[in-house]
């Protein structure tokens, strides 16, 4: 017996498109309601504990995590369908804190169920552009495939383009990525990360680029205060703590390193501290080992930070792993 | 045969007794692999012939990819480059012990209607007889010839 099997039986073609139903304007949403279910708030509060100063870049935070809820409430009350665009531009000098906060973003897009995994893969050039012919391809497609379900960090972005040589294969990973920008919306959300300068002339030679780019972030480069306020968290978070001399030293410090070329912000104050414990495990080293106590492990003394050449010799520290 | 399997649709790995999966099914099983943290394959033949273990790989296994969305971009390309093969999609178990695929499923056949095998009997000593199968379509045509 041969049974006809009509195609319209097969459930792969009865999944007609439903036309959406249309709810009446009075149907109730509590937005205060889907805020908490979120746990978006949790994220947000880490942001301003965790990241000093930044106010601009944390208010630009919340109004875009507020315009994803509202626009997922829509979405429920079949008020829109498209999935917005999310991918963003941030601008600013180095050790701003732009991979920090991207790591932030990726998590508030989990939470809010834009992105399904919530993961963060940060790349540059180097791991998106091939050596020869054919190589470009496969290895920005590789990248792409890691980065679905979270969110795809490309820092220094403009070295993609290379408009002194045309036949750099790096135009042809940008168009991979403008290819899937656009029809993996769904899928992944791209963060392009540099200089703001740079960034602009990218854009102007890339406007396919541009127009594919929802928020534009700037980072603000930090004062005096803002990066002591970092030196300070960074010692808490590593147990150390500077002496009340070594605290004007480190101030002083800093106020020296700003005026000096590659100054890299809150990296700068990392480094510099990193070298500050060197030498404090040098010291203690040099002096009574057989007689110290817990608090001379935790305490970085005014010799530790005067000892850098930005005092000695004027000059940042010549140190190759840690120039900036 | 003819009515649970109407034409001659071939039944290799899991599913193909069913209609053919929706890519939001198929991203329900790759999703399961990933979970299970197996390494997942696109391959592609346009030789059914059951015995044909082997398919062509499309591209490497995909072992650290965290979202099924990578995989079903792949199974597009694959199905963009080969629309005249049938596709497979395969979760790799690569646990000591295992080492070897956990699921295989099907995930793009090349025409609507398939036709089949023939049956090939060889008398042999005796009255015995020997029964071998032979698909059509790798009768007279080289691969990546058949099926259009
Ligand atoms: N506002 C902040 N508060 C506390 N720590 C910060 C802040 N901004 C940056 N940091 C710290 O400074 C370091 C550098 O930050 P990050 O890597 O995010 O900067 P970046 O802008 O990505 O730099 P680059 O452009 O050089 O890649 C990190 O260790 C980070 O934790
Ligand atoms: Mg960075």
């Amino acid at each position: 017996m041969i049974q006809e099997v009509n195609p319209e039986d097969l459930p792969e073609n009865q999944e007609e498109e439903q036309p959406a139903e249309v709810l009446p304007d009075d149907t109730p949403i509590d937005l205060e309601e889907e805020f908490k279910a979120s746990n978006v708030q949790e994220v947000l509060d880490k942001l301003d504990q965790e990241l000093i100063g930044l106010a601009p870049i944390k208010q630009r935070i919340r109004e875009i995590a507020a315009l994803l809820l509202v626009d997922r409430a829509r979405q429920q009350m079949n008020l829109t369908t498209e999935t917005p665009t999310l991918h963003m531009c941030f601008t600013g000098n180095p050790g701003t804190g732009k991979t920090t906060v991207a790591m932030r973003m990726a998590e508030i897009l989990h939470r809010l169920e834009y992105v399904r995994q919530g993961h963060l893969v940060a790349v540059t050039r180097d791991d998106l552009v091939g050596q020869y012919i054919g190589h470009t391809a496969p290895k920005t497609k590789e990248v792409l495939k890691k980065a679905m379900g979270g969110v795809l960090f490309i820092d220094e972005a403009y070295y993609l383009y290379r408009p002194e040589n045309e036949r750099d294969y790096g135009q042809e990973a940008i168009e991979i990525l403008l290819q899937v920008m656009e029809n993996n919306r769904d899928d992944l959300v791209v963060i392009l990360a540099g200089y703001k300068e740079k960034m602009d002339r990218f854009f102007q030679s890339n406007p396919g680029m541009r127009s594919r780019i929802a928020h534009h972030l700037d980072f603000p480069d930090y004062g005096e205060n803002e990066l002591m306020e970092i030196a300070k968290m960074m010692m808490r978070d590593l147990n150390y703590e500077f002496s009340p001399e070594a605290e004007e030293a480190f101030r002083e410090y800093i106020q020296r390193r700003m005026q000096m070329p590659h100054f890299a912000n809150a990296r700068s104050v990392r480094n510099a501290i990193d070298r500050a414990r060197l030498r404090q495990a040098n010291r203690l080293f040099a002096g009574d080992t057989k007689n110290l106590k817990k608090q001379d492990l935790k305490t970085i003394e005014p010799e530790d930070i005067r000892a850098s050449s930005v005092f000695q010799e004027g000059v940042p520290d010549p140190d190759p792993a840690l120039s900036q | 045969m003819a009515m649970t399997n109407p034409g001659s649709r071939i039944t290799q790995g899991t599913f193909s007794f069913l209609h053919d999966l929706t890519d939001d099914e198929i991203k329900a099983q790759v999703e399961y692999c990933l979970s299970q943290g197996w390494a997942v394959n696109v391959e592609f033949t346009d030789d059914p012939h059951p015995r044909n273990t082997y398919w062509e790989m499309w591209g490497l296994p995909m072992f650290d990819v965290k979202d099924p969305a990578a995989i079903l971009y792949e199974v597009n390309e694959c199905r963009k480059a080969f629309p005249h093969h049938y596709i497979r999609v395969t979760g790799f178990d690569s646990t000591r012990g295992w080492e070897t695929p956990r699921l295989s499923f099907i995930v793009n056949r090349p025409t609507e209607e398939e036709p089949g095998f023939r049956l090939i009997r060889t008398e042999d000593e005796g009255r015995t007889i020997r029964y071998t199968i032979q698909p059509y379509v790798t009768e007279e045509k080289p691969e990546n010839e058949r099926y259009r």
